[in-house]
């Protein structure tokens, strides 16, 4: 993996969108990865009881997806500096699956500090699932 | 019992340390499903300038969340945890974590504000390893409001 630099990079770039495929064995593994063993996670009858629809995904799951999909364009894991999101809507995860798509798109970059601010959209069934999704990464 | 609005502003003593290992970071890099070698292999990491793997960049959330413990877990807070929601999360990183860390959190209940019935609560933590500044995490919880708010 090579790393992008800020000189081969200018607003307006886009990335994906990829499809990132999410069962419930990945949000168990989240779970123990996390630490975050809300039943609402893993268990459709508790996850009903309580007025969901399904199963949902951790938002630091759908957090954390969409931060590998940046990582990943930038070139490296630690290039992401800044990153934060609202949690919009929850990705809901029927026994047989969902998918999620991510994708990016560079708002600016700073020739200077060779950072760049990315604006990513996190999608589910049609439907923005994070809002105000930046990342800032630092290119080489 | 509705959200206790005299934490505002309360800062907590340092909690941890919470030791980093390499699984701990493999883990969570496949559950995220980031296959970057710097997660996983300490040659490539240390080829890359880091002393060991890296953790992904929203790992910092699992510390966080256990420094939020204290607080969010605390009687006279007032929250009651089987209403809470995330609302918001950020990062900013100072420098990856990374494997062999051993991280101190420092909690600061930033803000409690009530919208809509609801009570929105944003913390902040400051993780540090040896002294130096790792990672800042802030957190909007919302506990939705009951039939008694």
């Amino acid at each position: 993996m090579s790393i992008r630099t800020a000189a081969e990079t200018q607003a307006g770039d886009v990335f994906g969108p990829h499809t990132v495929p999410v069962a419930r064995e990945t949000l168990v593994a989240y779970a123990d990865a996390s630490g975050d063993q809300n039943p609402i996670h893993q268990d459709e009858d508790f996850a009903k009881s309580v007025g969901l629809p399904d199963v949902i995904a951790h938002g630091m799951w759908t957090m954390g997806a969409a931060g590998s999909a940046v990582s990943r364009w930038a070139g490296g894991a630690g290039r992401v500096v800044e990153f934060g999101t609202r949690f919009t809507k929850p990705v809901v995860v029927p026994a047989t699956g969902a998918d999620v798509v991510i994708g990016g798109t560079v708002k600016s970059v700073d020739s200077q500090t060779r950072r760049a601010v990315v604006d990513m959209t996190v999608t589910a069934g049609g439907e923005k699932v994070l809002g105000r999704c930046v990342a800032t990464v630092q290119l080489d | 019992m509705p959200v206790n609005a005299d934490f505002q502003g309360r800062s907590y003593p340092p909690s941890g340390p919470y030791a980093v290992t390499a699984a701990d970071i493999a883990a969570f890099a496949s559950a995220v499903g980031s296959d970057d070698p710097v997660h996983h292999d300490p040659e490539v990491a240390r080829g890359a300038g880091y002393a060991d793997v890296i953790a992904p960049p929203t790992f910092a959330v699992t510390i966080a969340q256990r420094c939020d413990a204290e607080y969010v877990k605390d009687p006279e807070s007032g929250i009651d945890y089987s209403r809470v929601v995330h609302g918001e999360q950020r990062f900013v990183h100072h420098r990856p974590i990374t494997a062999g860390d051993e991280i101190l959190g420092e909690l600061t209940v930033d803000s409690i504000r009530s919208a809509g019935g609801h009570s929105m609560i944003t913390t902040r933590t400051e993780l540090t390893a040896g002294g130096e500044p790792v990672c800042t995490s802030t957190s909007t919880i919302v506990v939705r409001g009951g039939e008694d708010a």
